[in-house]
């Protein structure tokens, strides 16, 4: 196989040990403070946001985000994850998997703005699929994207607010988002692909 | 897993735990105001009840509804099947309709089993006479995992009519798939026959005394009664309904002394409550009781075998045989 499918996820558990560092743990803490001070200018205050998650690994970088947010404007930002694998439309090519839970502050989404977190962008079909459980949870008067990757290769019209890296990437190549609380370290790797 | 559920010991325990943890998720939906997710849309469910129920066939047809799939309810009676039709023929011409999956009840043994063989679609087995119905021991453990969590070790009694009992069967197999510890309770007229074989291969205990089991050496965490069944009740299991109650009924002195031993002890009953025959009124309302837990967890575990069957990529290996059936 040369080329992975496109719905393939957009990152993966195993490692080969051809992986190269993009980031370093001190990167990923940068990016997300600098994502943090742009909500910040962006929505003018921090008063009506709602940082959420897209498991797994969005939901760590959620709760960072939302604590650099915090740190800096001496509020606790309302933080939750939202499951999206009920409404994925690649279910079908896949092997079924746990559907896991949404975690929303009790604050609610109505009228807030809300902050869809997730390590990598791709194609944008997490990214739909997290629209369409968002506007089924609430009316939200806003919604941003922030990512820690933006690989590229998006097959639906959809893009990022806030980006903590953009790496161009070939299709074939894979990107390895790890954060201490899943996996025990934080680093991202891209592995795969020609360019060696 | 397997494209079908038929009985309970199709399923490994990393089945089961997908199932339970999937329907924590749709417990969440259950609870939302929109309570309607895309995931099964364009999907068709038939169930087919050729037997009366209440909680199972509205909780199936309810799973599904919020699923997003199309659900159509067919029963016996006001179906070609009252007619004469067989059930063979009956099935496959459901099958024919090009419908995704078929939720079967019927009131022979094994008839889940025998319909899967004949039909392309997934088939979900909603209570085959007396053998099983793998749907409720899911919700069970559901309901039990909810308020216990982890049921390894856990020392779970069910009680009653065994001989008839479905649920009996399909539970002592998922518990035992869950790490508990199970001990049945009946008389000897409804203890079916051959059980003590059984209960080695699948490590339960047998017991004909149920005060025994209360006061016994290792205290109770769940007590599962089950119905006595009046409709098969012809045999003469029982010289009257107030013996049975006297030696197999979870009175509240009964509780009383489960309680005691054990302040987290759970009653379970699948419904329908014969109340003051195998359980009593003021058990069956007492706070130890999960009955209605019971009832609420049926849709969530049932989206999510619904999810777990048919969600996947094993549908897509059906759609040739189909459009070659319509051509």
């Amino acid at each position: 196989m040369t080329c992975p499918e496109p719905t393939a996820p957009a990152t993966v558990a195993q490692i080969p040990p051809d992986a190269r560092d993009v980031m370093s743990a001190d990167d990923i803490a940068r990016a997300l403070r600098r994502i943090g001070h742009e909500i910040i200018e962006r929505n003018k205050g921090a008063s009506e946001l709602v940082v959420l998650g897209i498991p797994t690994r969005g939901v760590a970088l959620a709760d960072r985000l939302a604590a650099a947010i915090g740190s800096v404007e001496g509020v606790e930002i309302p933080v939750g994850q939202l499951d999206v694998t009920l409404y994925r439309d690649d279910l079908r090519r896949q092997p079924t998997r746990p559907a896991g839970r949404s975690v929303i502050p009790e604050v609610g989404i109505d009228d807030r703005i809300v902050v869809l977190v997730d390590d990598v962008l791709y194609s944008g079909r997490t990214i739909r699929a997290a629209l369409d459980a968002l506007a089924e949870l609430g009316r939200p008067r806003a919604v941003r994207l922030a990512v820690l990757v933006d690989r590229g290769h998006r097959e639906l019209p959809i893009r990022a607010d806030h980006v903590g890296k953009n790496l161009p990437t070939a299709r074939n190549e894979r990107v390895h988002v790890r954060v201490t609380e899943v996996d025990g370290e934080d680093v991202v790797r891209i592995s795969g692909g020609d360019r060696r | 897993m397997n494209r079908h559920l038929i009985s309970s010991a199709d399923l490994t325990r990393h089945d089961v735990e997908s199932i339970l943890t999937t329907a924590e998720s749709m417990h969440d939906v259950q609870r939302r105001e929109v309570k309607k997710v895309p995931t099964l849309r364009g999907r068709t469910v038939i169930n087919f009840f050729f037997e009366d129920s209440t909680r199972t066939r509205s909780s199936f047809e309810i799973a599904g509804k919020w699923m997003s799939a199309d659900t159509i309810n067919l029963s016996a009676k006001g179906s070609s099947a009252s007619k004469g039709e067989s059930l063979r023929d009956t099935a496959l011409t459901v099958d024919a309709m090009a419908v995704d999956a078929l939720v079967i009840r019927h009131n022979a043994s094994g008839a889940a089993r025998q319909v899967s063989e004949w039909v392309r679609c997934s088939v979900i087995n909603a209570g085959d006479g007396t053998h099983e119905h793998p749907t409720q021991a899911l919700l069970d453990a559901y309901t039990l995992r909810s308020r216990m969590g982890d049921l390894d070790g856990k020392h779970v009694a069910i009680v009653g009519d065994l001989t008839h009992s479905r649920v009996f069967r399909s539970n002592i197999i998922t518990l035992h798939t869950l790490g508990a510890h199970v001990t049945v309770v009946a008389p000897p007229t409804l203890m079916p026959a051959g059980v003590r074989e059984w209960s080695e291969s699948d490590g339960f205990a047998t017991s004909w005394d149920l005060d025994a089991v209360v006061d016994g050496d290792a205290p109770v965490d769940a007590m599962m009664m089950l119905r006595v069944q009046r409709e098969r009740m012809t045999g003469g299991y029982f010289p009257t309904p107030r013996e049975y109650t006297v030696g197999y009924g979870l009175t509240g002195e009964r509780l009383a002394r489960l309680v005691a031993r054990n302040p987290d002890v759970l009653v379970m009953h699948p419904g329908p409550m014969n109340r003051g025959l195998e359980i009593a009124a003021e058990v069956a309302d007492a706070p130890q009781s999960v009955v209605l837990d019971q009832v609420s967890a049926g849709v969530a575990v049932r989206m999510a075998v619904l999810y777990h069957l048919l969600a996947g990529e094993t549908a897509e290996s059906v759609e040739p045989v189909t459009q070659g059936a319509q051509a």
